[in-house]
């Protein structure tokens, strides 16, 4: 593994309103590494993550990904990383394959190199048969697989998870944590994930960052950070570190929106 | 250019895929043709007016794509809800583009849908002009892309559904009855009148009536002028809101 710092974050600061929801942090991510950002609910991970890839603006501080900037150059940016959001993302009403075609021609992928890329991808997370089903009659793992093929069709240098695997049952989670390793080692992907699952975090991570009311309170590999907390396992070190107390959160509106529509069920 | 397609041709699809929104919304345009029709056609003639469907069909085309247009501006809160904006966000991609895109595939779905509209209208008993279709067509196309903006722009500041559809009707109703489009605005008292000319549907009702019903000369390329005018303006307006979007 290199050195070259392929994600650089310093001081970074977001609020909303007076509450600092990430507050005053630094910290790097090495080319090649996989990168593990854990924390309790509302710590601030998926809030780091749209601002690394351009969706806010931050308060303060300072990002680089690739050497660029992405406040000021956020083009730049965009083509350098995939995303898996943490919520769904894809078009229900489109196909598997017209979902990946949008992406593919939003990426200016050429065409024959397109179609190619599709067909590759949709068989690793094995939908090629189901290609042309509507997305709204797949499952949840199908949903997730298809997104992670969707976030590394225009082979980004870095891909970013928030809870990838949440809500897949065991079989799906250990298939596509395979995938995103075989990706990491094959192509050199860096790999920026969450999880609240310690024992998939433990697996993976070459490295991790813990954060906490959104203040990063410990780093360090898996095994550095078991040992700091004289733990047996990363769950207990965590439990440790970010003490017992369960978090409480307001729901934001948008928020308040999704969780009506499970409550009424999710389809038009 | 590739990417404003992709956008237009996800909207088209969505449409189409949805058959009960396309039967729905001709709903309200039909029961407007034959109640208000059948129910003033023969007071109207009375006054002299003439022909009242030949008068009231361009209007109700005129209301079919002015509703469908705005009500676009839903597919942008779908958009945030069920979480695809994001992924349109972090596309290499300029803002500029998205909403190009986003308000051509609008348009387009809203002209079709005033072009269904006037096909209803031929067996009610409307007998339109078809040399100047294209003309109507182009009309047609100004009231889509403005009330598309127009509808996304609101969009844009929303965050769920039902307070979007709050607005827009509150806002919709007026700008429909006081276009021209259901009665002559002539007799009108000045007050009236004054909002009339200050609402962009009235140019597009005009321009509409003009090609289908009546003669175009020089004042339908004034319309066609305004209409153009305010699009350009509405475009700007929303894809600024647009580019504002944080999610
Ligand atoms: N748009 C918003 N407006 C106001 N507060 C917000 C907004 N988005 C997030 N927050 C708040 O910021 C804090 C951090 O939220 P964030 O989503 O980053 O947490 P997270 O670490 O991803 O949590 P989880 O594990 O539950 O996904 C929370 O307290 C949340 O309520
Ligand atoms: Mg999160």
């Amino acid at each position: 593994m290199n050195n070259e710092k392929i994600i650089q974050v310093k001081s970074l600061t977001k609020k909303y309103r007076d509450f600092k929801a990430v507050d005053d942090i630094s910290f790097e991510v090495r080319k090649g590494q996989i990168f593990g950002f854990l924390g309790p609910n509302g710590a601030g991970k998926s809030t780091t993550i749209k601002m690394l890839t351009t969706l806010l603006h931050p308060n303060g501080g300072e990002i680089m990904i690739d050497g660029k900037n992405p406040v000021s150059q956020p083009d730049a940016v965009r083509k350098a990383f995939g995303i898996v959001f943490q919520d769904p993302s894809l078009d229900d009403e489109l196909t598997a394959w017209e979902n990946m075609e949008f992406h593919g021609v939003l990426y200016s992928i050429p065409k024959p190199l397109r179609r190619q890329r599709i067909e590759h991808m949709l068989k690793i997370v094995e939908l090629w048969e189901r290609k042309d089903e509507l997305v709204k009659r797949f499952s949840g793992g199908m949903k997730r697989r298809l997104e992670i093929a969707r976030g590394l069709l225009h082979h980004p240098k870095v891909l970013f998870l928030d809870e990838p695997t949440l809500g897949l049952d065991p079989q799906t989670r250990n298939n596509i944590w395979n995938h995103i390793i075989d990706l990491n080692k094959e192509e050199d992907i860096t790999v920026f994930f969450t999880t609240h699952y310690m024992e998939e975090a433990e697996k993976v991570a070459d490295y991790i960052c813990i954060i906490d009311l959104g203040k990063i309170i410990a780093k360090g590999s898996p095994g550095e950070l078991k040992s700091k907390a004289k733990a047996r396992s990363l769950e207990d070190a965590f439990i440790k570190l970010t003490g017992k107390n369960i978090r409480e959160e307001e729901a934001k509106p948008i928020d308040k929106l999704r969780m009506r529509r499970r409550v009424f069920g999710g389809r038009r | 250019m590739r990417t404003v397609y992709i956008l237009w041709l996800r909207q088209i699809k969505r449409y189409f895929r949805s058959k009960s929104r396309i039967i729905g919304s001709l709903g309200q345009p039909l029961l407007f043709l034959v109640a208000l029709g059948f129910g003033f056609g023969p007071i109207y003639a009375k006054a002299g007016g003439g022909d009242y469907i030949q008068f009231l069909t361009p209007g109700i085309i005129a209301m079919s794509t002015l509703f469908t247009s705005t009500f676009m501006g839903i597919e942008l809160i779908w958009d945030k809800e069920f979480g695809f904006l994001k992924e349109t966000l972090v596309a290499p991609v300029s803002r500029l583009k998205i909403m190009m895109g986003r308000t051509l595939g609008g348009a387009t779905v809203a002209v079709l849908q005033g072009l269904i509209v006037l096909l209803i209208s031929l067996p009610i008993g409307f007998s339109p002009n078809w040399v100047a279709l294209p003309l109507a067509i182009l009309f047609l196309i100004m009231i889509a892309v403005i009330f598309t903006a127009f509808g996304t722009a609101i969009a844009t500041k929303m965050e769920d559904m039902h307070g979007f559809q709050l607005i827009v009707n509150f806002l919709l109703m007026p700008l429909f009855f006081l276009s021209g489009a259901i009665f002559p605005i002539n007799g009108a008292p000045a007050a009236i009148k004054a909002i009339v000319l200050i609402n962009p549907l009235t140019y597009g009702v005009r321009g509409l009536r003009a090609a289908l019903t009546g003669t175009v000369d020089i004042s339908s390329l004034g319309n066609l002028g305004i209409m153009v005018g305010i699009a350009l303006l509405f475009v700007a307006i929303g894809s600024y809101l647009f580019s504002k979007v944080e999610i």
